[in-house]
């Protein structure tokens, strides 16, 4: 009891720490000015012009939130469906598609998008959608299976309907590991959207885009430490949930 | 009452129950024993429908069971497990609330329920209603399976090798305190077993199977006294002379006489004390006759060895 409570405690500590220096990045536009100019002295152009780092934060986070949420609902209801007696013969198929969904880079989902639904925001979200129902579905599919069977046949033997026993049993015992798979899909998804840039969706990706293309590292940080920062603020957000 | 009617249940070409009937009437403690694979399980899950017999039928109290919804039967049959099947996300008092809120009770209705049945099961409320599941001893969890399945207060009761997991002395406990329990609450009981040990100790009546058939369904005395074949003679054992001499009450068989005998025993208010005892004290003083007096009416008597000799002797008979 002490461990968890002290492993809890420690987990909010450092989540409250990494939110500060997070929120610092964001909204301290002009020390971002001060510390570039040290590290790149004599350069012209330091600040991003097209956006403010906490609008491409906001964009960034709006098509992250936009992917995930709709990825955790499909993969909840595929997840539940193959795991019904009616659903059970689809079962082998979730399992293949989700174990080699996972060998496909997010990148190459990404790059495949395109030919078939352009540029812009809406085929990043599509793209970076399907990449993060893989993860999810997994661990719903695991995480309803294993449930033992004893459990299973208590919940029957005491007269659950199929609505209560999902609901009151199995969903609950499968929490801990859905919530894993939504945490390592949203994480992989806010990696992903930086290069959801590439095909005009916005967000964080914009400014590493640019630095990549004139050959400006101080334009590429400006994207990557938010980034980085935001994957590990949602990491211990998650964390806290998790028992 | 609970009557099997011609039960019968195959798994592809296996035949698990063949041809069962037996009627077991209400508040009876009825016990299915048999070797491992007899179809005793098969037989107990046919009244709560997790198994569906492939011929036959069940009827509760002359119903078919079939007339009843699914689930509203169900709610009416407690069900005990020997691995349990707590639910590991709920603490002990929402394990046993289960059936109260499907049932829609209120929640006060539903606070006092559980309280009454974490004392009834010997475990104090204060201490386990706030536990989780995962914190209890195999024991204590099995209590709270029994206070789970009596919770929703259902006439019957199906067991299947509730304390098949638990340790010898622990089940002893067990035993003891659930047959306290079933004395309280008559409830209608269908409990499996392949401890014949257990059968006999807290059986009204018992139902011997061997592959997938019913061979007798008779009293535990009755079982023993009268086999009726080599199966149920070898099943209980070289010592069934003993067991009924052990389950035949001392007080009930004594004889007003006179006599010089030495050897005396009493029995005090909370002791049985059974012709095997009678006849374990006779061997170890060597004698032949004993005075037993029972402390709650007062009422004595002799048991003589002749005596007991004469009920071994019934045992062959039949």
């Amino acid at each position: 009891m002490m461990t968890v409570d002290k492993k809890r405690r420690l987990n909010l500590f450092f989540f409250s720490i990494l939110l500060v220096l997070f929120l610092l990045v964001i909204f301290y536009q002009k020390g971002w000015g001060g510390i570039l100019e040290k590290i790149f002295p004599g350069r012209e152009q330091l600040i991003y012009p097209r956006a403010t780092i906490s609008q491409l934060v906001i964009e960034h986070m709006k098509i992250v939130g936009l992917s995930s949420l709709l990825s955790t609902v499909t993969a909840l209801l595929i997840g539940i469906f193959v795991t019904r007696k009616m659903g059970r013969s689809f079962l082998p198929l979730a399992n293949n598609l989700s174990a080699v969904g996972q060998t496909f880079p997010p990148v190459a989902v990404l790059a495949l998008s395109v030919p078939f639904l352009g540029l812009g925001f809406e085929p990043a979200v599509f793209a970076l959608f399907i990449y993060g129902i893989l993860p999810i579905l997994r661990n719903t599919i695991n995480g309803l299976q294993d449930i033992s069977d004893d459990i299973i046949m208590a919940a029957d033997a005491m007269g659950m309907t199929p609505l209560q026993k999902l609901f009151r049993v199995e969903i609950p015992i499968a929490s801990p590991l859905i919530i894993a798979g939504i945490r390592v899909s949203v994480i992989i998804n806010v990696g992903t959207a930086t290069v959801g840039a590439t095909i005009g969706a916005g967000g964080l990706g914009s400014p590493i885009t640019a630095g990549l293309i004139s050959n400006n590292p101080a334009y590429l940080l400006q994207g990557a430490i938010p980034a980085a920062l935001l994957a590990f603020v949602l990491d211990l957000f998650f964390n806290l949930f998790e028992r | 009452m609970i009557e099997f009617k011609e039960i019968s249940k195959q798994y592809n070409h296996n035949t698990a129950v063949d041809d069962v009937s037996f009627k077991i009437p209400s508040h009876q403690f009825c016990v299915l024993i048999g070797p491992s694979g007899c179809g005793k399980t098969t037989t107990l899950r046919t009244v709560n429908k997790l198994v569906i017999p492939s011929g036959g039928k069940v009827l509760i109290d002359d119903r078919d069971i079939d007339d009843f919804p699914l689930t509203e039967l169900r709610r009416k049959i407690g069900y005990v497990i020997q691995t349990i099947g707590l639910f590991p996300h709920m603490t002990v008092e929402k394990n046993i609330s289960v059936v109260p809120r499907l049932l829609k009770w209120s929640r006060e209705k539903i606070r006092r329920r559980v309280s009454e049945m974490l004392e009834l099961v010997g475990l104090n409320p204060d201490q386990y209603s706030k536990k989780s599941a995962s914190e209890l001893s195999g024991g204590e969890a099995q209590r709270v399976g029994v206070a789970r399945a009596l919770a929703g207060d259902p006439p019957i009761l199906l067991m299947d090798e509730p304390f098949g997991a638990v340790d010898p002395i622990n089940r002893e406990v067990l035993q003891e305190s659930f047959m306290r329990i079933q004395r309280e609450l008559k409830k209608t009981i269908v409990f499996v077993t392949h401890d014949m040990d257990e059968a006999l100790k807290m059986a009204d009546i018992v139902a011997v199977m061997q592959q997938g058939r019913l061979i007798q369904f008779d009293t535990p005395l009755n079982i023993l006294s009268q086999p009726k074949n080599a199966f149920v003679k070898s099943f209980f054992g070289n010592d069934r002379v003993l067991k009924r001499l052990a389950m035949m009450n001392a007080l009930d068989y004594i004889i007003d006489k006179e006599s010089g005998s030495a050897l005396r025993y009493t029995v005090e208010k909370e002791e049985t004390f059974s012709l095997k005892d009678a006849l374990t004290r006779l061997l170890e003083e060597q004698t032949e006759t004993i005075r037993v007096k029972d402390v709650r009416s007062g009422k004595t008597g002799l048991i003589t060895l002749e005596m007991i000799k004469q009920f071994a002797v019934d045992d062959d008979s039949g």
